[in-house]
């Protein structure tokens, strides 16, 4: 029960972190309809970046100013890149946003090498924050929570209550009557581009100690980002909120309980075979949930594709 | 046809670049692993390694057959599979017979089969596969070839030395074994259960696999191993899972010793940092700290020369030297059937490191002394040039060297 | 895009398949080492599944992130079935093997299309990547069909010898794929000339109007993915049989990107681009990766230039100057042409040296010399850094200049009159 708990909040903290970047990502995509396949790449961005500059500065400097650099990438990257590629459909978007994914990623090890580098937490935060069950919290990550718990509430402010929020809350639903409205300036589409990619870089700025910031991060979260906001489905904040929560303690909890096939085919009355290793259904009766834990996603994914290509709770059609 | 040009162009220019770098009368070695991409690091360290024991251990000292020189060629092979088979061909087109491969025991196994089929298709071509790192028994046993020869302690060996030491460590109760699911990881984990049974009585309260490279966040293993009550953890992992488990278990209150394969050097000794301290045990070929006069010279002169790598592969050196006494042996740079032979069984001792390596006959598995070495600031040699390093604490001499082998050789 | 694969109905005449025959014939008695026929084999392998990755993106406006799943899986039963053939329980001489991985892609492709083609765009897109990701871990996991991490390797030359050969050269290893591009390449082209073929590009630049003239959107893509899938199964087997194992790298979302990539630079809207990508690309993997580490870097930008400056690909530079051609007026580019040539040249190769001069200073700093275009020199002197910042800003500015020439002479040879451009 005790480890049940202490799941809860190991799954809590890593679902909030994949909301931080699947909300940018799913404002991205409700206001310009592109999936920015690059999102991972800023995640990335920021971390290296935070790192630079907490060497020289320390930490506190990096969580602020890291983001913004991002943001202004972001931003720069719409509008030198996005916006000339936007003329040629659709497709070709996905596949700029795809292209910079590699070359973001290609450019990080050219600046900072291949090797992975010694980011880490703040020394003032370097106590454990509380007990329980034999294992212990560490400050750090209740910095994490707070941190995406505060992103979670800014953004739920600012779409909710300023005009500007208005605006993009309307693009979710009627998309082309914003246009219409004179909405549709492309400032807003590089602001919100450049926020998108920020709040990846803010993930990456705070994920970056605790999740080690090395060149294959991005390629690790890139695809799960992705059912994040397609699961949630394509547009909707609050479907992005669900799923990432969802997807957090699916993963978690997959991780932690040490179910195997076997028990369930013992259960059905079937024997374990005496030498299991040469055995012709061997990968089956070795199977275990840890194993399959990171797979469980794109199943899911898929299902959801198949059966309600709207996400659990899109209106859009993608 | 433009099409058709265009290919006849480029790869024309194919060829030039491929035949540029032939020169003649040097003993050549192709080194094939990982100079670009995400595992790049472990690949130029290597490169770096092998450049520097050949200039300085064969070069210096007169070269080999009265006065040639050896070289090292360098092929990235990115580690992907296709792209080192690819390699392997450019290599031999170039005329190289010493194939050196060891990131990643997968590779390993696809150069192997293709170094046995390819000799036996084109026997006056025929080269040597010097595997430097790559650990999986099965390469010196069902899958033992004459052209393979292993210059590490294969999995099982260093399981045997590390269960030794356990099996030294009354604390130890209840054992929890982790590692990735592919062939090595598994071959641990057998290794760890069968040893473990064998030498202790510590229970095991906990045996997994997790994919490799795929997991974000290793909490939720480490809140399991805690809540398995567990006295130590045995993995096999590397790179950023390595770190990300010890950093998990750091982090949710574990404060037994993990027993690693691969938890020194190319960037993690430097990350785990002071976190790391007493907590990392590592089990290795190749004793750093303490060290001796000669490995101090050696290490300055390499550090000099490239400050950013590391000597954490110390077989290279042996690999090197042995190389060079069976091309003397041999009298030859080409026959690699009498230089094979040459090799086999060959004795030698590293005056360097002050061990003594014997390259075993039946299964091409070089026996030599393994260390298990601690994460510590308290030494001379450090990793990453963090301050920190590796210092040895045990070392069984000429570990398993009668292990049992189910290679069957066939020999020309 | 349209416009130009009409033109490809000239090829429909059989003397050019009778040349390109001719040609895939001589060419590896002009590149005899065994790495430079090492990569033709690779070039070939890459062609065909670059083109039947083309039938999605190019012809269907289908983008996949999963593409290598399908060549994968046809590669690892072809290792099985020769696995088997060793063992005497089947007779099959190794020429028909790339017939059983093509099978295997369409059987599997039948499957996963059935769901997937439903839709085009995102919802086809991020159902690839999941597919993509599913087989790939299930490789690791399903370790009695696909091996773990090492795979499945087999030996060729344990099948029966067809015309007392046994494929144990890589020469003849090189007439069989050769043989299999060109017999795919047809029958591809084949494909385009058929109802569903014509009709795939119609659903992908105009799917309503597609739907009107009584077409199913759906059977369309369904049926091109099918097909793409049968032929990416042939490159598996090729695959194959030329390496003789198949690993979870040639199954996983790395291996699919790069198929993307080369196909992408070739040119989609082409039937003969993916031709050139898969050669540039492989060029770009095997021959530039030997010579610089950065060769990603260099393939992630010109991937980036070309979805920004040149959507067509490759080929689409190719047939944009056949109007000019066409018009009788291409003696009117070949003036700024040749004046823009030798700056951008200079500003080409100024950029690269510096980029791998800082690479070099940072990464491998430890070298104080390092070689370059053939040329060692001393990377602490100021001369290189100057010399290659000068190439750098002056190439620039002067192809700045001469780059508006070549504007208004474009201008001027593809003004056709009475025609708003």
């Amino acid at each position: 029960m005790d480890l049940f708990v202490i799941n809860i909040i190991d799954g809590l903290i890593y679902g909030l972190l994949l909301f931080m970047l699947s909300s940018g990502l799913t404002l991205i995509f409700s206001m310009m309809g592109v999936l920015n396949l690059s999102h991972a790449a800023f995640y990335m961005l920021g971390a290296y970046l935070a790192y630079q500059i907490s060497v020289i500065t320390g930490f506190w400097v990096g969580l602020i100013v890291a983001p913004i650099l991002v943001t202004i990438l972001g931003a720069g990257v719409e509008r030198y890149g996005l916006r000339r590629v936007h003329q040629y459909g659709h497709v070709p978007e996905l596949i700029f946003t795809f292209g910079l994914f590699f070359v973001i990623e290609e450019l990080v090890q050219y600046i900072w090498g291949r090797s992975m580098v010694n980011y880490s937490s703040p020394e003032s935060l370097d106590f454990i924050a509380f007990s329980l069950a034999g294992g212990t919290i560490p400050a750090y990550k209740v910095f994490m929570l707070l941190i995406s718990v505060g992103i979670f509430v800014a953004l739920y402010y600012v779409l909710a209550r300023t005009r500007i929020g208005m605006i993009i809350q309307a693009a979710l639903s009627y998309p082309k009557t914003v246009e219409a409205l004179g909405h549709n300036v492309p400032l807003v589409f590089m602001g919100v581009f450049g926020v998108g990619t920020g709040l990846a870089g803010l993930a990456g700025v705070i994920a970056g100690p605790s999740l080690t910031t090395f060149p294959g991060m991005a390629f690790l979260l890139g695809s799960i980002v992705f059912v994040c906001v397609v699961v949630g489905g394509l547009g909707s904040l609050s479907g992005a909120f669900i799923a990432s929560l969802l997807i957090g303690w699916l993963q978690t909890f997959a991780a932690s309980y040490n179910v195997g096939a076997a028990d369930i085919l013992i259960a059905m009355g079937y024997e374990f075979p005496k030498d299991v290793y040469y055995h012709p259904w061997r990968d089956l009766w070795t199977l275990t949930l840890p194993q399959i834990g990171p797979i469980l996603p794109y199943i899911l994914l898929i299902l959801v594709l198949v059966f309600k290509p709207n996400g659990l709770f899109g209106k859009r059609e993608t | 046809m433009k099409i058709f040009k265009t290919i006849a162009s480029f790869a024309f220019a194919a060829g030039v670049f491929l035949s540029s770098s032939v020169f003649a009368d040097t003993v050549k070695i192709a080194f094939i692993d990982p100079l670009s991409g995400p595992f790049a690091t472990t690949g130029t360290g290597g490169l770096a390694q092998w450049k520097f024991a050949v200039e300085k251990l064969v070069n210096e000292k007169g070269g080999v057959l009265g006065g040639k020189k050896m070289e090292i060629v360098a092929l990235d092979n990115k580690m992907d599979g296709k792209e080192s088979l690819v390699q392997v061909q450019v290599a031999i087109d170039q005329g190289i017979r010493f194939i050196a491969q060891g990131n990643s025991s997968g590779i390993a196994n696809a150069i192997t089969d293709m170094v046995k089929k390819h000799n036996k298709r084109n026997p006056d071509k025929r080269v040597i596969f010097i595997n430097y790192s790559a650990v999986d028994p099965a390469l010196t046993n069902d899958k033992c070839n004459f052209w393979h020869f292993r210059f590490d302690a294969n999995a099982d060996i260093k399981m045997d030395v590390l269960t030794d030491i356990i099996a030294d460590n009354s604390a130890m109760k209840k054992m929890y074994l982790i590692g990735q699911d592919y062939s090595f990881g598994k071959a641990v984990a057998a290794a760890a259960e069968k040893y473990l049974a064998q030498k202790t009585s510590i229970e095991i309260v906990g045996n997994e696999l997790h994919p490799i490279g795929k997991v974000k966040d290793f909490t939720p293993y480490a809140r399991k191993i805690l809540a398995a009550g567990a006295d130590g953890v045995i993995t096999g992992n590397w790179g950023a899972d390595m770190v990300n488990l010890g950093r998990s278990l750091k982090e949710s209150g574990f404060s037994g010793p993990i027993y690693c394969y691969y938890c020194a050097g190319d960037g993690i000794t430097k990350t785990f940092s002071a976190a790391g301290e007493g907590m990392l045990n590592v089990v290795h070929e190749g004793a750093m700290n303490p060290t001796n006069p000669e490995l101090v010279a050696y290490h300055k002169e390499f550090k000099a020369k490239y400050p950013a790598a590391d000597l954490n592969q110390a077989r290279i050196m042996t690999a090197t030297m042995m190389i060079a006494k069976a091309i003397e042996e041999a009298g030859s740079a080409d026959d690699v059937v009498k230089i094979a032979y040459a090799l086999e069984g060959m004795e030698f001792y590293n005056d360097i490191l002050k061990t003594k390596v014997v390259m075993r006959e039946k299964d091409h598995q070089a026996i030599q002394n393994v260390n298990v070495s601690v994460h510590t600031k308290d030494i001379d040699i450090d990793y990453d040039n963090s301050g920190y390093g590796v210092k040895t604490y045990a070392t069984v001499e000429m570990a398993s060297a009668d292990s049992p082998t189910t290679c069957k050789m066939k020999r020309p | 895009m349209t416009n130009y694969s009409m033109k490809n109905g000239a090829i429909s005449s059989s003397v050019p398949w009778i040349i390109s025959a001719v040609i895939l014939i001589i060419l590896p008695f002009i590149f005899t080492g065994g790495g430079s026929i090492t990569i033709m084999n690779q070039i070939g392998i890459t062609i065909v599944l670059a083109m039947s990755y083309n039938m999605l993106l190019g012809q269907g406006g289908m983008l996949s992130f999963g593409h290598a799943v399908y060549m994968g899986i046809g590669g690892f039963v072809a290792v099985h079935v020769m696995n088997i053939v060793e063992n005497e329980y089947l007779w099959l001489p190794l020429p028909l093997l790339p017939l059983v991985g093509g099978l295997v892609g369409l059987g599997f492709a039948t499957i996963i299309g059935s769901f997937s083609t439903r839709k085009a765009g995102t919802v086809f897109a991020m159902i690839s990547l999941g597919i993509g990701e599913l087989i790939a871990a299930c490789c690791i996991i399903i370790t009695v069909f696909f091996g773990g991490e090492e795979g499945i390797s087999g030996d060729r030359t344990m099948a029966p010898p067809t015309f007392g050969i046994e494929f144990i050269t890589q020469k003849e290893v090189y007439f069989l794929i050769a043989f299999w591009v060109l017999l795919s390449t047809f029958c591809m082209y084949l494909f385009t000339q058929t109802p569903v073929g014509k009709m795939a590009n119609a659903v992908r630049d105009n799917p309503e109007r597609a739907e009107f003239v009584g077409y199913s959107m759906r059977w369309v893509r369904y049926v091109s993915f099918c097909a793409a899938g049968f032929f990416a199964g042939i490159a598996g087997a090729l695959f194959a049989i030329n390496y003789e194992i198949l690993t979870e790298q040639n199954l996983n979302l790395n291996m699919s990107f790069q198929v993307l990539l080369a196909t992408y630079i070739g040119g989609v809207g082409f039937f003969l681009g993916p031709v050139f990508g898969a050669i540039l690309f492989t060029l770009l993997q095997t021959v530039i990766g030997l010579q610089t580490d950065l060769w990603a870097l260099y393939t992630g930008i010109v991937f980036i230039l070309m979805v920004m400056f040149l959507p067509t690909g490759l080929t689409g530079l190719f047939a944009m100057h056949l109007i000019p051609l066409q018009l009788g007026r291409f003696g009117l580019l070949i003036k700024p042409y040749s004046k823009i040539f030798l700056p951008g040249l200079v500003f080409l190769l100024g950029t690269i040296a510096l980029i791998e001069l800082i690479n070099h200073v940072r990464h491998h700093g430890e070298e104080q010399f390092m070689t370059l275009f053939w040329i060692e020199f001393d990377t602490r002197a100021f001369l290189p850094w100057i010399l290659f910042s000068l190439m750098t800003i002056v190439g620039f500015y002067l192809s700045r200049i001469f780059a508006r020439e070549v504007a208004e002479a474009w201008g001027e040879a593809t003004y056709i009159e009475g025609e708003r451009r």
